[in-house]
């Protein structure tokens, strides 16, 4: 079963994810693979990307295994980005996190690690406090709509890794995240 | 001195045997009214000078650092005196010095040193204090700060801070993926820095024991937070916490004998004091909010931590006989990393407002908050030992570097890191530091 649905402000402030998603469903390479892991999540330098306008734009919104690969797909979109000190999500985010946890629902075989992180500013341990709340947050969300807590694992990097080395709010907004990885 | 000076002390450091980038200090900002006093070129005696180990220079510098001093530059003097009999206090007098160190470095027949120090009052023409060291060529360096530290002592009343290390965390960029992450020791003057681990993840919250022997710091080398207690002697080191979650900011108890720490397998940040012998675990906090970055009291009896339940980062304070966390800061929205000095009058932190991130100081006694930095990234702050200076981590373009502010805020130095970026620093007790 397939239907398309306008997300209507998705992602309206992820001018920049783990990839760049041109409106025509091609996916520019160079921004860091997909399932990189810790390892390469992080600092990839997100300098160069085009910064997309995602709002308004068509995804696929279906669960079939590898639909989390699809660029055209909804699922595709596995960043959840935050206020400054807030592990509150934006509606547009909670939104995206409940298709995450139908298809994890669905594919009860599916495992997934929720990186959380913050920006630079302020303390670090406190960060890392934030950023693991921000990641319990997701992590909530996601149990309500019924996945299996044994399908989700929860690190918390703080300030540690961030995405955009920049200084300025423009990088702070891209580093206050959780990044949702299928293992 | 009638005018605020700018001393520019730029401290070559010889690169030890391996290839630690070195911190290279500056003292940005001097003190109006800071002491002034004339350390006279050590005279060597069977041995050319050590370009490494320049015993007079090393104090020299110290004593600028510690921002108690305004020595006279060596270009300055008039004399050189190296015995009592040589001194003529009259011209030191009328340069306006007020005090006057002597000494000499003695290369003994088996190839130790005797190194030897007097401090004059020269107002008064009389000697306050004359002390004679052994040293090896490797112990050099030690016994040039501690003649610091007994010089401080002696007129400031302040305890010893110099003869003691330095554990900080470097990061360098060594691909245009990859960074290579160090936990590093080194002296109080940068000098000599060893590498106690390398990773390619992130290293956290180093922290000295009490004895001056362990470092407790948080690695993700195994792709998740562990807490270990690494021995810098033996080089061995023991996991000591590896939970669900966080497992972060660790902190010794006066004693040596607890780590406070903060985790999250109950769900939630809290605070736990671990118990390093029998390793039994107490819950100290319970509270749906943050709550992390636990510091001791000096009396071993409370800790000051950081907790988000008032809405917003705050300092607050536990007994762990048990009671309610009683709030200790008001002023601003974001009040973080606390550190306390080792009288337990004063609480240094993180303050965060509209226009950035300084470090404060307030003493909880009359709840008198002091921004002492002007950086908009400033964080980790650490008192020195002897409480008159607090270390913290702070940006420079964008590049992070370390300072010390003293506790007045009138001092101001940069050490930085001269390849890549340093930050956490941690100050070992002078105690043990050199066992």
């Amino acid at each position: 079963m397939k239907k398309i649905v306008l997300v209507g402000m998705l992602l309206l402030l992820a001018a920049c994810t783990d990839q760049a998603v041109r409106d025509d469903g091609a996916v520019d390479a160079g921004a860091g693979s997909e399932t990189g892991g810790a390892q390469a999540s992080g600092i990839n330098d997100t300098a160069g990307i085009e910064g997309t306008a995602l709002a308004g734009k068509n995804y696929r919104v279906s669960y079939e295994i590898g639909a989390i690969n699809d660029p055209g797909n909804i699922l595709s979109q596995k960043i959840i980005y935050f206020d400054f000190d807030s592990s509150e999500l934006q509606p547009e985010y909670a939104e995206l996190v409940k298709y995450h946890g139908k298809y994890l629902a669905l594919n009860s075989a599916a495992k997934i690690r929720l990186e959380g992180h913050t920006d630079e500013r302020g303390s670090r341990e406190y960060n890392i406090a934030l950023a693991d709340r921000r990641a319990q947050a997701v992590k909530r969300l996601l149990l309500f709509e019924g996945v299996n807590s044994k399908q989700i694992s929860i690190i918390s990097y703080g300030e540690e890794k961030p995405a955009d080395f920049g200084h300025d709010e423009q990088a702070w907004r891209l580093n206050r995240r959780v990044e949702i990885i299928y293992e | 001195m009638n005018l605020k000076r700018f001393l520019i002390i730029a401290i070559l450091l010889l690169a030890a045997s391996n290839a630690n980038a070195v911190l290279n200090i500056d003292i940005t900002e001097g003190v109006e009214g800071a002491m002034p006093i004339a350390v006279v070129p050590f005279q060597w005696s069977g041995s050319t000078k050590l370009a490494d180990a320049d015993v007079s220079t090393i104090v020299t510098s110290d004593l600028a650092r510690s921002g108690k001093f305004s020595p006279l530059p060596v270009k300055d003097m008039l004399a050189h005196p190296v015995t009592p009999e040589q001194i003529d206090f009259k011209t030191w007098r009328i340069a306006g010095i007020d005090n006057l160190v002597i000494g000499g470095v003695q290369l003994q027949k088996d190839g130790s040193y005797q190194v030897q120090f007097r401090l004059f009052d020269v107002l008064k023409a009389q000697q306050v204090m004359g002390y004679s060291f052994p040293a090896d060529r490797q112990s050099l360096r030690y016994v040039a700060h501690r003649i610091s530290d007994y010089i401080i002592e002696q007129l400031t009343g302040l305890g010893p801070a110099f003869d003691s290390r330095i554990a900080y965390v470097t990061s360098r960029r060594v691909a245009k993926n990859k960074i290579e992450y160090r936990l590093q020791v080194a002296d109080t003057d940068g000098f000599d820095p060893q590498t106690l681990l390398t990773s390619s993840q992130p290293m956290m919250s180093p922290v000295w024991s009490p004895d001056s022997l362990k470092i407790a710091y948080v690695s993700f080398e195994r792709g998740r937070a562990e807490i270990y207690v690494h021995n810098i002697r033996s080089g061995q080191r023991e996991k000591v916490a590896a939970y669900e979650g966080i497992n972060g900011s660790p902190a010794w108890s006066p004693d040596g004998r607890q780590l406070a720490l903060t985790l999250s397998k109950d769900g939630n940040p809290e605070i736990y004091v671990l118990n390093l012998q029998d390793k039994k675990l107490t819950r100290i906090t319970s509270h749906w909010s943050i709550d992390t970055e636990a510091v001791w009291m000096p009396d071993g009896r409370s800790l000051v931590f950081t907790s988000s339940r008032s809405g917003k980062p705050q300092l607050y304070q536990v007994e762990l006989a048990g009671g309610r966390p009683k709030r200790l800061t008001y002023e601003g929205d974001y009040n973080a990393n606390a550190s306390i000095s080792p009288d337990g009058k004063a609480i240094a932190f993180v303050h965060g407002d509209d226009s950035g991130f300084r470090i404060a100081v307030m003493y909880p006694d009359t709840r008198l908050l002091q921004v002492l930095t002007d950086g908009g990234q400033d964080e980790s702050p650490e008192f020195a030992p002897n409480g008159s200076m607090i270390l913290y981590a702070t940006q420079i373009n964008g590049r992070g570097v370390l300072a010390a502010v003293s506790t007045d805020g009138r001092h101001k130095q940069r050490l930085v890191l001269s390849d890549g970026e340093v930050r956490e620093p941690s100050w070992a007790s002078v105690k043990g530091s050199r066992n």
